[in-house]
C-alpha cells in the first residue's frame, strides 16, 4: 500500500541539505572535468580559453621529470595484482571464518585495526621493516658473498614487496568485512544439498558457492583496485624509487601550475569509473546468469 | 553435522595466507616501531640501544610554564581540526543518513542515492582536493564571484591553502565515512518505533533526539572511530590544501622519516598511536555511558 499522506516540513529541508550535499561532493569535480579541456592558452582558473585535448598531449609526453606514462602503467599493474590478491586472500579467509578457528577472533580485530590505524605509522613500520632488511642483507653479503655483491644488491623495497604489502593492509580489512557480510547471510542448505547429491567439498564449492558469491567477489575486486589505485598515506614511506600515480600526483600539486594536472586528475577519474562499469556490468551479468540457471533447473 | 559436510581444506590453511600479510605488513612492522622508538641512530645508520632520548627530545620544552613546546603546538592544533571535522561531519552525516532512510520511500530510490553518495568514495582524493583550487583560489570562482557583485573589494586569501581549506577538504572527502555507518544503523531501525513515538505525542525533535540517535549509536561509534583516526594520522589533505605550511602529527613523522630520522620518527609515531587509542576508548565510554544514564 503507497502511503500518500502529505511531506512534512522537515522533509524538504533535508531534501535541500542532500541536494547541497551531492552538489558539494560532484561540483568540484565537475570544475575540474571541464577545465582539463581548456585551450593551450588557458589556465588553472575560469574563464575557458577555447577548448582542446592540449593538456591530456602535455600530460602524455610527461611532466618535468615526471614520466606520468610510465606511473600510470605501474599503477594499473600494481592494482591489479592487488585487486588479485585481495579476491583470492579474502576468500579464502572468509570461508574459514565460516568455520570456527583458533585465533579468528584475534585475526578479525587485527584486520579491523589495520583499517583504522593511522596510514603514517602503517607505512613508517614498512618502511623501516624494508630498511632494516635491506641492512641485515648486505651485512650477510659483505661477510658471506663473493666480492660485490653487496655493492650491487639494490634493496628489497619496491612496487611488488613493501608497497604491495602496504596496499594489502588496507584493501583485505575491506574485502573480509564484504565476504563476512556475504557468508552470514548465505543459505547452507545449497551445500547441503549437493553434498547429499555425492559432491565432493571442491565440486560443491566450484559449482554452488563460488556462483552464488561471485558478484559479491566483483565488488571485492572493485575496493581492491580502487583503493590501491588511489593510495597515498600508506605507499608513502614504503615505496622504492619508482613511485605510484597518485604519489607523483601529490609531489606534482605544487610544482605544476598549469591545466595538466586537470587533465591528470580526468584521467586518473576516468579509470576509477571504468572500473565501476565494469564491476557493475559483471555483477549484473553474473546475478542474471545464476537466476537464470535456478529457473531452469525449476522449469 | 552441516560443519563437517563443508570441510575441504582446514580452515588455518585458508586463513593462512590472509594471516601472513597482517604478520608480514602491519604486526611485524609495528612492533618495529615500537623497538625502534627506543634506538639511537647516527646520520648513517640505526642503532640498536635501549633509550628514552627520542621522548624526551620529542617533549623537549614541554614541562616549562610560559610558551607551548612544539609538540603540544602541534597536538592542539590537530586536535581542533579533528573536533571542527569530526562535528560537521557528524551533523551533515546524520542529516544525510537521516533524509536517506527514514525520508525516501522507494528502495529503489533509496539505493540510488546512497550510490550516488558513495561513488567519490572510488575517486582519487589528491584529485579531489585540488578540484577546489579554480573554485577557491585567488582568481577562482568564488572570488570573482564576490568582486563582481562587488561584495568585497579584493579576492579573499584564506579561501585556499589555509585552514579553511583544509577543514573543507576533510569534510569533502570522509563525510561518506559517518554516512555508511549511520544509515546502516538506521535502516535496523523499526519502523514501527517511529510511529509508536508519534502516537504518543513525540515532535519531530524529540523523535529524533530520543528514538534514532540513540538506535543508531553504533553507526555513529563506527563512522567517529573513521573521521577522528584518519584526521589524527593525515599529513596528505593538510599538506595539499595547507599548502604545506600547517603542521599536523602525521605530517612530523613524514618529514622526519624523509630525513631518515627513525627513532624520533617512531617515537612520535608511538605518542600518536597512543593519543589515537586513547580517543577511540573515550568514544567508546563516552556513549556506554550515555546507554547507563
Amino acid at each position: 500500500m503507497e502511503r500518500t499522506d502529505p511531506r512534512p516540513f522537515s522533509f524538504y529541508a533535508l531534501a535541500i541539505v542532500f541536494g547541497l550535499f551531492v552538489l558539494f561532493l560532484y561540483g568540484p569535480m565537475l570544475t575540474i572535468f571541464v577545465l582539463s579541456f581548456q585551450g593551450p592558452e588557458g589556465g588553472l582558473t575560469f574563464p575557458m580559453r577555447g577548448w582542446s585535448l592540449h593538456w591530456f598531449v602535455r600530460l602524455w609526453e610527461g611532466l618535468g621529470v615526471v614520466d606520468i606514462a610510465a606511473a600510470f602503467r605501474r599503477s594499473v599493474a600494481l592494482g591489479t595484482v592487488v585487486m588479485l590478491l585481495t579476491v583470492l586472500l579474502a576468500l579464502t579467509a572468509g570461508l574459514a571464518f565460516r568455520k570456527r578457528f583458533a585465533g579468528s577472533g584475534v585475526l578479525f580485530y587485527t584486520s579491523v585495526a589495520s583499517l583504522i590505524m593511522p596510514s603514517i605509522v602503517v607505512s613508517l613500520g614498512i618502511g623501516l621493516q624494508f630498511r632494516l632488511l635491506d641492512t641485515g642483507v648486505k651485512t650477510l653479503l659483505e661477510a658471506w658473498a663473493p666480492e660485490g655483491w653487496a655493492a650491487q644488491y639494490g634493496g628489497a623495497m619496491g612496487l611488488y614487496s613493501s608497497a604491495l604489502g602496504a596496499h594489502l593492509t588496507w584493501t583485505l580489512p575491506f574485502g573480509l568485512l564484504i565476504m563476512l557480510a556475504v557468508f552470514n547471510r548465505f543459505n547452507p542448505e545449497y551445500e547441503e544439498a549437493a553434498a547429499d547429491l555425492g559432491a565432493t567439498p571442491w565440486q560443491s564449492f566450484r559449482h554452488v558457492v563460488l556462483p552464488l558469491i561471485a558478484p559479491s567477489l566483483v565488488g571485492v575486486g572493485m575496493f581492491g583496485f580502487t583503493l590501491s589505485w588511489d593510495e597515498i598515506a600508506r605507499t608513502s614511506q614504503a615505496i622504492g624509487d619508482l613511485n605510484t600515480l597518485p604519489l607523483e600526483l601529490q609531489g606534482l600539486t605544487s610544482t605544476v601550475t598549469t591545466p595538466a594536472i586537470y587533465a591528470l586528475g580526468t584521467v586518473t577519474t576516468v579509470v576509477s569509473f571504468i572500473v565501476l562499469g565494469v564491476a557493475y556490468v559483471s555483477m549484473t551479468a553474473l546475478r542474471r546468469r545464476t537466476a537464470r540457471g535456478r529457473a531452469g533447473q525449476v522449469a | 553435522m552441516s560443519s563437517s559436510r563443508r570441510s575441504g581444506p582446514p580452515a588455518w590453511l585458508q586463513a593462512g595466507p590472509f594471516t601472513a600479510v597482517f604478520v608480514l605488513f602491519l604486526v611485524l612492522p609495528l612492533l618495529l616501531v615500537v623497538a625502534v622508538s627506543f634506538w639511537r641512530a647516527t646520520d648513517y645508520e640505526l642503532i640498536p640501544a635501549f633509550t628514552i632520548q627520542n621522548y624526551i627530545d620529542v617533549f623537549n620544552g614541554c614541562g616549562g610554564g610560559g610558551d607551548m613546546c612544539v609538540t603540544f603546538k602541534t597536538y592542539l592544533s590537530t586536535l581542533k581540526f579533528c573536533l571542527l571535522v569530526w562535528a560537521i561531519t557528524l551533523v551533515l552525516g546524520f542529516a544525510v543518513a537521516y533524509f536517506l532512510a527514514f525520508h525516501v520511500r522507494s528502495t529503489g530510490m533509496q539505493t540510488l542515492l546512497f550510490v550516488l553518495c558513495t561513488v567519490p568514495f572510488w575517486t582519487s582524493n589528491v584529485i579531489r582536493m585540488i578540484s577546489w583550487v579554480p573554485l577557491l583560489g585567488r582568481n577562482g570562482l568564488i572570488n570573482d564571484a564576490l568582486v563582481a557583485t562587488q561584495a568585497i573589494d579584493s579576492p579573499i586569501e584564506w579561501l585556499l591553502f589555509s585552514p579553511f581549506s583544509v577543514v573543507l577538504a576533510f569534510v569533502h572527502l570522509y563525510t561518506m565515512f559517518m554516512i555508511v555507518p549511520i544509515f546502516n544503523s538506521m535502516t535496523r531501525i523499526d519502523k514501527s518505533l517511529i510511529e509508536a513515538a508519534r502516537d504518543a505525542g513525540a515532535s519531530g525533535w524529540q523523535t529524533v533526539w530520543n528514538v534514532v540517535l540513540p538506535l543508531s549509536r553504533t553507526g555513529i561509534i563506527i563512522g567517529s572511530i573513521f573521521v577522528v583516526t584518519i584526521v589524527m594520522g593525515d599529513f596528505v589533505t593538510i599538506g595539499v590544501m595547507g599548502g604545506q605550511q600547517i603542521a599536523s602529527v602525521g605530517k612530523i613523522i613524514q618529514v622526519q622519516t624523509s630525513y631518515l630520522q627513525f627513532p624520533m620518527a617512531a617515537a612520535n609515531a608511538v605518542i600518536l598511536l597512543a593519543t589515537v587509542l586513547m580517543m577511540i576508548w573515550g568514544l567508546t565510554r563516552l556513549v556506554d555511558i550515555r546507554k547507563e544514564l
